[in-house]
């Protein structure tokens, strides 16, 4: 009771903080994976065959980024590995489509984690083809029951079949069709077409078992699942904080305003990698907020205005590419006309304000690299949309009236 | 906190807040990844840097233009991290599989007991690096299993960072621009000079503001220009024409300097000692010594005869030769010029190529005595073409009717022609040929008829 007690207020805020914080900034494992039992169950019974009778499997774990692919995996591994027969027995070997951008890198990384006899401290000896044939020998000496089941996960599956001949997925896969060592082979990706980068030999030895994590959450749900991330567990150390803190979470997710901005969420994207700073309406205003029109408000007036006249041509001339020399006629015609604020400025000056608007990219050319057309004449293209600049107008700091007008008027 | 002393100002303190929310609390883990970008020199870097200093957290700082390649990347952050001799662990070409490995080793023996941050500055230059880095580091912290968060730094948003197959999302932030009114004059009044008063600076920075601010915010630049012409501005005052208090006297002073400095020193076209001396000098001539070629290129007599000729061949199209070089051409047959789209201006489009011989055809015509083919006149071409006034379009191989591209703007043409000396006629070709491109044709007859005159005269 008193170890209760001593816990004071800031070291309970400082406790939930760092809860929180793990669970939403380092993606700490949950319990249990929400809204995916059946792939769950499916996934372990699957890997269970394999570590507890000895039986090769092959299966792809597609969904879209931020599904909880790798989280289901963490969820089922864990609980492979709580069984009796399979800690002893598994070999676990992961690997990164990210990390072994090639062969020859995902071979080495394959025989020091099974730590093969060809490995010393961290060095792997041999080339590449004499790598394979050991690692290789090494999985096809054995049989069902007196050798160790050996589980690969294949982290960004896709990024592994633009390797040369896809070497490894062909390897890995022809052992688990064949009567030798246990093995599975598990790739997760993003990508639901992947099997079309499969070569056919690649794609035969596969077994075609796909599992699908598409979320299919509701509203309702989505609502429960926010409120369960942000709730503190019931072994908090002082249940008074964690009961107020809980409540006052559930009557966060209650409200109208907050109800709002979880429903714009929601219809934008499923993903759950979503930080929640103290102040929410200023989260969800930073999330949404278009960096391109940000970005055009700390311009000078002559970007800006060099912006509007191509903004002018795009609609003038439906969006064809133009050049330097176009957009500069363009300003000389406002100048010359209708502005009173921004006087003339000489052609270098233009230049350089046009080449910095190059520099951030708000402007590309149409084919980059070819040198062969001089500066002025080579053709771009704005990247902005007709209603980003008309946006970033409204809201730029102290923009002079005439350029406004020139803005909105339709005819150049 | 001591970085709060040095920003007194309200437009960078709600982001200070949001960036140091985020970094609290260094025991707790972090988010993996945040990408602030904001506009250059609006204090990206040194916000961040003076941050982790002053708070004193493990950081590795990496510019990511200094790292031609990863290996170089990987090399800094393991150094900063665990020290040297980690770092000359890694192979010699290392892979992101290598650093990835060493640096669960490392921390394995020296886990975090803060948060560890990378900074990579210019974020950008990642995107031309291998394909699978950028994605790799927005989650290197669960890829290493170790409390570490990267920062990444650029002028460019984020959306054009984003790979095809998508990645893990960073934190986005935006630094904010400074405002006229409040923070730029301030920042830049940092810089006065001991011997005048800060008023007296606030308001010269408040005159180079009024000229340069609409054409560029760039922070550098601005104090660039504002050390540079600070003597010049004080002047006045030092040869005791004016007080400290006339600030339209000095005004009216700097002002006409300030404009021609946007032209030389603003554009690079002087450097600025070049600019100082030419101050102390006191010339009031701008015999600047610039760097593009305008003022000073020298070119023999039938060379800048070649090069106006070059110039009315890449922009006037074919049909209108007649009209203009022949003496004679008969009858002006109202041809029915398609009525000319503005954007296809051959202005605009830019110089269209021409063979030899029509460029030669159009030379005679505008030499003003006989000239004879004698290589001489041909080899003042190809000296055109090294020095890159016309172009060579098409292939060397072409050695019967080689084509070319005049490469040089109507100023330098402009500049030439007033050299030589007969060169009314031609000014006025010239003009016509711009007023006769930009307008409607059809109703130009007079034009024509005025045209065929001038060659009679």
């Amino acid at each position: 009771m008193s170890k209760r007690r001593s816990l004071t207020e800031a070291q309970c805020v400082s406790l939930a903080q760092k809860l929180l914080r793990e669970r939403l900034c380092h993606q700490k494992l949950p319990d249990r994976p929400l809204a995916l039992d059946s792939q769950y169950k499916h996934l372990l019974e699957l890997l269970r065959r394999t570590a507890v009778h000895g039986e090769s499997n092959s299966v792809l774990i597609v969904g879209p980024r931020g599904s909880g692919k790798t989280m289901l995996l963490g969820c089922v591994l864990r609980e492979l590995m709580s069984l009796k027969e399979a800690q002893k027995n598994v070999l676990l070997v992961e690997l990164n489509g990210l990390l072994q951008t090639d062969d020859k890198i995902a071979l080495k990384e394959i025989t020091r984690q099974l730590h093969l006899e060809n490995v010393v401290g961290d060095k792997v000896f041999g080339s590449f083809a004499e790598n394979l044939a050991f690692l290789l020998e090494a999985l096809k000496k054995g049989d069902k029951s007196s050798s160790r089941p050996v589980v690969f996960v294949l982290d960004e599956f896709d990024l592994f079949a633009h390797h040369k001949n896809q070497t490894l997925l062909y390897n890995l896969l022809d052992v688990s069709q064949s009567a030798q060592t246990p093995v599975a082979v598990l790739g997760l990706t993003c990508r639901l077409d992947v099997l079309e980068l499969l070569e056919k030999r690649v794609k035969s030895r596969f077994s075609h078992r796909q599992i699908h994590l598409f979320s299919s959450l509701s509203f309702a749900q989505y609502v429960d699942a926010v409120r369960a991330q942000l709730s503190l567990p019931p072994d908090f150390p002082d249940p008074k904080f964690s009961d107020a803190w809980n409540h006052s979470v559930t009557k966060l997710c209650e409200e109208k305003s907050v109800e709002e901005i979880l429903r714009r969420h929601f219809n934008s994207s499923k993903d759950f990698h979503r930080r929640w700073c103290a102040d929410l309406l200023e989260a969800s205003r930073l999330i949404s907020a278009d960096s391109k029109a940000i970005i055009l408000h700390g311009l000078s007036i002559l970007e800006l205005c060099l912006i509007i006249a191509m903004k002018h041509l795009n609609d003038t001339y439906d969006g064809e590419p133009f050049n330097f020399q176009m957009v500069h006629n363009e300003f000389k015609k406002f100048i010359q006309r209708k502005s009173h604020s921004i006087h003339k400025f000489e052609k270098p000056v233009v230049m350089k304000a046009f080449e910095h608007l190059l520099q951030l990219e708000l402007v590309r050319p149409v084919d980059s690299g070819v040198c062969k057309v001089q500066r002025e004449y080579q053709l771009m293209r704005l990247m902005l949309e007709h209603g980003q600049v008309m946006e970033a107008l409204q809201r730029y700091p102290q923009c002079p009236t005439d350029v406004k007008q020139w803005a909105l008027s339709a005819f150049a | 906190m001591s970085h709060q002393k040095s920003f007194q100002y309200a437009d960078l303190l709600s982001v200070l807040e949001r960036v140091v929310d985020i970094m609290s609390a260094p025991d707790q883990y972090s988010y993996p990844s945040v990408f602030i970008y904001g506009h250059r020199a609006t204090g990206k870097s040194h916000v961040v840097l003076s941050i982790m200093k002053d708070l004193e957290l493990p950081h590795a700082s990496v510019d990511c233009v200094e790292c031609v390649s990863s290996g170089l990347l990987f090399h800094q952050v393991l150094s900063a991290f665990f020290g040297p001799d980690a770092a000359a662990l890694l192979p010699r070409c290392p892979s992101l599989s290598d650093f990835v490995r060493l640096y669960k080793q490392m921390s394995s023996n020296s886990p975090a007991t803060q948060t560890r941050y990378i900074i990579l500055d210019r974020a950008e230059r990642m995107r031309d690096m291998d394909f699978s880095l950028l994605p790799a580091l927005l989650r290197l912290q669960e890829l290493v299993n170790d409390n570490v968060t990267v920062i990444l730094l650029s002028e460019i948003v984020w959306e054009k960072f984003r790979p095809n197959t998508g990645c893990f999302e960073p934190l986005l932030f935006h630094f904010p621009d400074y405002s006229k009114g409040k923070s730029l004059v301030q920042i830049l009044s940092w810089d006065h000079h001991p011997s005048y008063t800060p008023e007296l600076y606030a308001s010269y920075i408040n005159i180079l503001l009024g000229v340069f601010f609409s054409v560029c915010r760039d922070l550098r630049e601005l104090r660039h220009l504002a050390v540079l012409n600070f003597s010049k501005f004080c002047e006045p005052l030092e040869k005791g024409e004016a007080k400290e208090s006339d600030i339209h006297k000095l005004w009216k002073n700097i002002e006409p300097h300030l404009q021609r400095a946007m032209q030389t020193v603003y554009l690079r076209e002087v450097s600025s000692v070049q600019w100082e001396q030419q101050q102390m000098d006191e010339k009031e001539a701008t015999t600047l010594r610039v760097l593009s070629a305008h003022a000073h290129i020298e070119l023999p007599y039938y060379s800048k005869f070649l090069l106006i000729a070059a110039y009315l061949a890449s922009f006037n199209p074919a049909r209108t030769d007649r009209r203009f070089f022949l003496k004679s051409h008969g009858k002006i047959r109202k041809t029915n010029f398609l009525k000319k789209h503005e954007k296809t201006s051959n202005h605009l489009l830019g110089p269209k190529p021409f063979p030899l011989d029509r460029l030669m055809a159009i030379f005679y015509s505008v030499v003003d005595s006989r000239v004879a083919p004698t290589a001489s006149v041909f080899s003042q071409i190809s000296s055109l073409v090294t020095l890159q006034l016309l172009s060579q379009v098409g292939h060397d191989d072409q050695l019967d009717s080689p084509k070319y591209k005049c490469s040089v703007s109507l100023d330098f043409i402009l500049a030439i022609s007033r050299c030589v000396c007969v060169c009314v006629r031609l000014l006025d070709l010239l003009a016509l040929s711009l007023v006769i491109q930009s307008q409607v044709v059809r109703q130009e007859r007079s034009l024509f008829t005025a045209v065929s005159n001038l060659h009679l005269l």
